[in-house]
């Protein structure tokens, strides 16, 4: 297991590279001037030249990615041109209510998936089984923001159950809190149950036709132990992969989520921040999430290697 | 899953999981073919219906889609509109046939430019070996080191707002899938007997590569591409309903739903129309790609 965890980590270190050299190439792809770009023209001429200096943009491009990336081992990520403050502090401040939703969104999806998925596969072709295969290609064929629209529109507008908008944390107002992530929650989980449902209900029928399951059968097991503790197991490493594949996806939809939903998380902030065109916020969020997202694939690739003996010993 | 612009979460867990050869029951294949049977076709009628009003659009879109009636805003769907007119007054039909182009060109032209560029770049790594390989692959890594929908979002916003950066910047996020799998095809194929042989009668490297390697290439790139323009079509619609791709007022499904959402209460049918034309086309693809899969490569069919 110690050589496993090692040999990811190494591999990770030439694709951290080329994703800092790719973050850094991003504000150099903008057409034209990006100072210009970035700040209306009525804005001084000085103030750009001034803005220019700062971000290193007139000097050579490879001393330029050289300071980036000294400050970058530094931690220093930049500033935001916006509200001039580090760009660490911007994501800092944006942090809790990006990782609250993912939590309650994936908590959503495995309550709705682990039953559906199971009994999907345990009672093939019954209405259950109809049920969870429609679901899963409704979930998975329908873009986050329609489901976000479907659901503000029933339970904020029509029930009026549910707040629509807005953010309170839960640790501090309570039960409002929660409420107010319930539906962005719902959004993100029950796209991420579709394809576990999905992927949870195929490897649940590839399980059952296995030998050893005719075995534990043969041997007078009743059908809940035979699904507890022979088929279960072995289908859920495949479950896992495919939570580890939707990370990426996930992230994406909380993009989206954040934005239907005015929740202030790192999601709503990359999106500001493009639209603004606040360019070294943008490399910092993005950086920081692309590394987030790594560091979050090797957890899977981990997790994967103690679930499967069979991965640990390759 | 929704919103997810990397092709199918599905497909790429087959060629991640070492799975064992699969034993199923003989009479679940009977079914599982029958119900692809019944909606193979469907998708395909779908996916030709749209091309067909992406193709038509202007000479059957009744109203022009830009045009504001500012004495008409927000009408219920009526004989005049028949699914009602927007916030601004503009036939919100007209706006939804001409968004079908867009949605369509993003999907197709996003997806044909990563088959072209990740297979050239598959072939160029599973030839070359090496350092080339590694480079290349690694490259191919660091694509894959974002989030798609937080790179496409970034690239776009360089890019610059319009369908030209969404079409580059999906096209750049779906690269490494195709050149990853073309990769692997040459490594798998060049190893075979045949091509030995063609190797030792002299054949050149392109003509090998041109003879053997694309052809038994393209069966699993057509699956991946087919399965990857709905995809495509959705990562399209996400990042206009964010505010870029086709710009204000051309019309496209994701930003017609954006405009729309502030008048959930008083037209729903700005929101649904838009909305249920994506998850139509989408659906339709779907069905199709599955079809595809399951004629090209009898052996995922199971």
């Amino acid at each position: 297991m110690g050589r496993l965890v090692l040999r990811r980590l190494l591999a990770t270190v030439p694709v951290l590279l080329l994703v800092t050299a790719g973050v850094f190439a991003l504000i150099h792809l903008t057409p034209g001037d990006p100072v210009d770009v970035m700040m209306a023209e009525s804005v001084d001429d000085s103030v750009k030249t001034t803005l220019r200096r700062q971000l290193g943009l007139d000097q050579p491009l490879y001393l330029q990615y050289a300071a980036w990336m000294g400050k970058l081992l530094r931690g220093d990520l930049g500033r935001s041109i916006r509200n001039g403050e580090p760009v660490i502090e911007n994501v800092g401040r944006r942090i809790r209510p990006s990782l609250q939703l993912a939590a309650l969104a994936m908590a959503i999806s495995l309550v709705v998936a682990t039953p559906l998925g199971i009994l999907s596969a345990a009672r093939r072709n019954t209405s259950v089984d109809r049920f969870g295969t429609t679901f899963a290609l409704f979930g998975i064929c329908m873009p986050n923001f329609l489901l976000a629209l479907l659901l503000i529109f029933f339970f904020g507008v029509k029930l009026r159950w549910l707040p629509i908008s807005g953010y309170l944390d839960p640790f501090e107002e309570g039960l409002p809190g929660l409420r107010s992530l319930v539906l962005p929650a719902l959004t993100l989980g029950l796209a991420l149950a579709a394809v576990v449902t999905r992927t949870l209900r195929s490897s649940m029928l590839d399980a059952l036709s296995e030998d050893y399951v005719r075995t534990a059968r043969a041997k007078g097991l009743s059908e809940s132990r035979v699904i507890r503790g022979h088929v279960l197991k072995n289908a859920l490493i495949p479950v896992v992969t495919v939570l580890g594949l939707q990370l990426g996806t996930l992230i994406g939809g909380a993009v989206i989520t954040e934005y239907v939903f005015a929740l202030p998380g790192v999601g709503r902030l990359v999106v500001d921040a493009v639209f603004a065109r606040d360019y070294p916020l943008v490399q910092g969020v993005v950086l920081l999430i692309a590394i987030g997202f790594i560091l979050s694939n090797l957890a899977v690739d981990l997790l994967y290697g103690w679930i499967d003996p069979r991965i640990r010993h390759r | 899953m929704a919103g997810s612009i990397r092709g199918s979460g599905i497909a790429e867990t087959a060629a991640v999981l070492p799975s064992p050869p699969r034993v199923r029951g003989r009479r679940w294949t009977v079914l599982r073919q029958a119900a692809r049977t019944r909606l193979g076709p469907l998708g395909v009628v779908v996916t030709l219906a749209t091309i067909a009003v992406a193709l038509l659009a202007p000479a059957i879109a009744p109203y022009d889609p830009v045009k504001q009636d500012l004495g008409n805003t927000l009408a219920r769907p009526d004989r005049a509109h028949l699914m009602g007119t927007d916030n601004v007054g503009r036939d919100v039909l007209s706006r939804m046939i001409w968004g079908t182009r867009v949605s369509l060109m993003a999907g197709f032209g996003s997806v044909a430019l990563a088959v072209a560029a990740g297979g050239m770049l598959g072939l160029l790594a599973g030839y070359a070996g090496g350092r080339t390989d590694g480079l290349v692959m690694r490259l191919m890594d660091a694509v894959l080191s974002f989030p798609p929908l937080v790179l496409a979002l970034a690239l776009g916003a360089v890019l610059g707002a319009g369908l030209g950066g969404v079409v580059i910047a999906l096209g750049v996020v779906y690269t490494p899938t195709f050149a990853r799998l073309m990769r692997g095809q040459v490594l798998t194929i060049t190893a075979r007997e045949y091509v030995e042989a063609a190797r030792a009668l002299g054949a050149p490297g392109w003509r090998i590569a041109w003879q053997h390697v694309l052809p038994n290439a393209s069966a699993p790139i057509v699956i991946q591409a087919s399965l990857s323009v709905a995809f495509a079509i959705l990562a399209e619609a996400s990042l206009s309903f964010l505010g870029l791709g086709v710009q204000p007022p051309g019309a496209s499904w994701g930003s017609m739903i954006n405009a729309g959402r502030g008048y959930l209460q008083q037209a729903p049918w700005i929101v649904f129309w838009p909305g249920a034309a994506l998850f139509v086309t989408v659906v339709g693809l779907n069905f199709v790609g599955d079809a595809v899969r399951d004629a090209l490569d009898p052996r995922l069919r199971t």
